[in-house]
């Protein structure tokens, strides 16, 4: 599984296609079959070999604030008992 | 009663430190900058807030801001000021925040001098910024008035969510009169202050204050609120003095200061036998059109006196429609009428057939 | 091996509304927005900051942030924070302002605040054009640039020189920390997010007037896509606007923003 992973808010994405111009995985791209709720091509997370290592690199960049991040960390360790 | 000698500026400034206010913006301009200077002082005295702006534009903006935060608060100006503060005046007409500006008037139009006039009447009674609303206009004619009328504006536009306007010009604010000021009222604490208040959005949804209503039907809709609160107001706040009016075969209109001097005028005429009475109006707007229309049938010719070059007169005529002959007597550019100006007017008024066994 | 759990990284602020924004696609006034609403979150000062918005593209900012905001009228925004401040002299105040309304009508306004000290925050957004009224000359356009007030360039000798806020306001002794950003790459937004929170942090010092300048894009009225629009900023926004740091009070550490 890769170790992160991005969530497009497409209510919110205009396509503007920042987010592709940055991710240093060049993992997005914009999604030409379909239009959002405002007609917008938006931008998807594409990770054939699920590289998103989670960086967040995308959601600052993006002006709509449509880029939610998960990444895969270290569980916090047991408190000492 | 304790009477003090005040002179006008400086009573009005400290009637509204009584009144509550717990804010002023301000800019130096005769002749009132009295008013200003005086709560130079007295508001750090209090710990209330006092700012110099760097102009009339900043000082109804900084107005504007401290009102949307809920808080009691005025400027004052003066003619060529207040043309400098109608564009903030017309925003908060159009956000409903209370606000209080006292307009001590002075010769124009442009900079003219810094005498006394009434020759913003037009300006500031029938809105003066752009869009239609209309202020609450107060005229006092006397210290005494110039204090009380400033109080309760600060009453009158919370009650309103409007602006309320002391209307007054050089001869009140320079002048000293034995007056007396009311009790200190306390400052409201922000628990108190209105629910619609921008105080931040903690445990409530965001307040937003704006005049934007970017969809006409939206503005309209707005309007016709406004529209109803001013009929609201229209029903509830007109305010006239009269002076021998009960007999009077002639009357004088007049407000202000022009009210006053028209008093002597009223004195000396009646002293020749010349039944002659005055109607003050002391809310310019809501104006006592009733009352005016009322007069009509009464008397047989209406004289109105005032410092401009005929203002007042057209909202005379709307309540008259024509029922008996409105004359009109004024001088401008700061020039004040004598008594025995006013007295040949009515002297000739009386004689054109407004007198006894004329009718 | 230890255990991995899918952590939260990012989302979106609280500060924010969750609305659709009517700015262009790509335009940078969403990614200012973000950053101070990320900064009022990280701060937890939504509760107790007053926002006031100026008359330009970002007249409906009020519609956008989660705060208690002002409208106020073009220009006038410092004025309204200044007696939103005075007032109230505990809550957070801040202005957003474009260039128009900041550098042109809103001149002696934002002068005055700078001068005054008034502890308020300025978020000034310099694209170089009046995005709003269709693309005509704002007081920092750059010379030749094309505008539909200036449609041959704008020509200096009519026009004069495109103005220097941050250079400007930093000589008032009221001024405790004018910097200059840029919001046309990733690292440079970053910067810029971190100014903006020494901003904020200052009015809550109580030093005096902070500004951050955020050089911005505006697509539609450059004419260029949204990416380009960025490279526009750094090749030709930056040389006639410096980044960097033009007054930083003495109480702040060196290495802040």
């Amino acid at each position: 599984m890769a170790k992160g992973r991005i969530l497009i808010e497409e209510a919110l994405c205009k396509g503007c296609e920042l987010c592709t111009t940055v991710c240093p995985k060049d993992l997005i791209q914009i999604a030409l079959d379909r239009f959002t709720p405002k007609g917008y091509h938006p931008a998807i997370l594409v990770d054939p070999d699920q590289g998103c290592t989670g960086c967040a690199i995308c959601s600052i960049i993006c002006p709509e604030a449509a880029i939610t991040v998960y990444r895969l960390t270290a569980a916090p360790a047991r408190a000492a008992a | 009663m304790t009477l003090e000698l005040l002179e006008g500026n400086t009573a009005f400034a400290e009637a509204a430190v009584r009144a509550g206010c717990e804010a002023y913006f301000g800019y130096p301009i005769t002749p009132q900058t009295e008013a200003l200077e005086h709560m130079a002082r007295r508001m750090p005295e209090l710990g209330r807030v006092f700012l110099q702006a760097e102009s009339e534009v900043a000082a109804i903006n900084m107005v504007y801001g401290a009102a949307c935060a809920g808080v009691r608060v005025m400027t004052s100006s003066s003619s060529p000021g207040v043309s400098l503060m109608m564009e903030g005046l017309s925003y908060i007409a159009g956000s409903e925040v209370p606000v209080v500006l006292v307009d001590v008037m002075r010769g124009g139009p442009g900079l003219g001098n810094i005498a006394p006039s009434q020759g913003d009447y037009n300006q500031m009674v029938k809105g003066g910024g752009h869009g239609d609303y209309r202020p609450i206009v107060l005229a006092p004619a006397t210290v005494q008035e110039l204090i009380d009328m400033t109080c309760e504006a600060f009453d009158l536009a919370e009650k309103y969510r409007c602006i309320t306007v002391v209307l007054t010009d050089g001869n009140l604010g320079q002048m000293m009169e034995p007056a007396e000021l009311p009790p200190m009222r306390a400052v409201r604490s922000r628990a108190d202050r209105p629910a619609w208040a921008l105080t931040g959005a903690d445990g409530r949804r965001p307040n937003v204050i704006s005049s934007i209503y970017i969809d006409p039907v939206d503005e309209e809709a707005f309007n016709r609120k406004l529209m109803a609160k001013q009929a609201e107001i229209e029903a509830n706040e007109v305010r006239f003095r009269e002076f021998m009016l009960d007999d009077a075969d002639v009357a004088i209109v007049a407000f202000g200061t022009a009210g006053r001097i028209a008093q002597s005028a009223i004195r000396a005429a009646r002293d020749e036998g010349i039944r002659v009475g005055l109607l003050r109006p002391v809310s310019l707007y809501p104006y006592p059109y009733a009352r005016v229309a009322e007069l009509a049938k009464q008397v047989l010719a209406i004289l109105v006196v005032e410092m401009n070059g005929g203002q007042m007169v057209d909202d005379v005529r709307l309540a008259v429609q024509g029922r008996v002959p409105v004359e009109f007597y004024g001088r401008m550019g700061g020039v004040t009428p004598l008594p025995d100006e006013i007295l040949d007017q009515i002297r000739r008024l009386h004689a054109l057939g407004g007198g006894e066994g004329a009718r | 091996m230890t255990d991995m759990v899918e952590t939260l990284i990012y989302q979106r602020p609280e500060s924010l509304q969750m609305v659709h924004t009517h700015y262009c696609p790509g335009c940078t006034h969403g990614v200012a927005h973000r950053l101070i609403a990320e900064v009022l979150d990280e701060m937890d000062l939504r509760r107790i900051t007053i926002g006031v918005a100026p008359v330009g593209c970002s007249v409906f900012a009020y519609n956008y942030f989660n705060l208690d905001f002002a409208e106020a009228a073009h220009g006038r925004a410092p004025a309204m924070a200044t007696g939103l401040k005075r007032v109230s002299p505990d809550r957070i105040v801040f202005t957003y302002q474009g260039d128009g309304d900041l550098a042109s009508i809103g001149a002696a306004e934002i002068l005055h605040v700078a001068g005054r000290g008034e502890n308020i925050t300025v978020i000034f957004i310099n694209n170089a054009i009046y995005g709003m009224t269709g693309g005509q000359m704002a007081p920092t356009t750059l010379p030749g640039q094309r505008t539909t007030s200036t449609p041959l360039g704008r020509d200096v000798e009519v026009h004069g020189m495109p103005l220097k806020m941050c250079e400007v306001l930093s000589q008032l002794d009221g001024s405790a920390y004018v910097v200059r950003r840029s919001l046309h790459d990733v690292p440079n937004i970053r910067r810029a997010k971190k100014a903006i929170r020494a901003a904020f942090e200052v009015q809550q010092k109580g030093l005096g007037f902070s500004m951050v300048e955020l050089l911005s894009s505006c697509p539609t009225n450059w004419g260029l896509p949204p990416q380009e629009a960025l490279g526009w900023i750094k090749d030709h926004m930056l040389p006639a606007f410096p980044l960097g740091d033009y007054k930083i009070h003495p109480a702040l550490s060196a290495d802040e923003g």
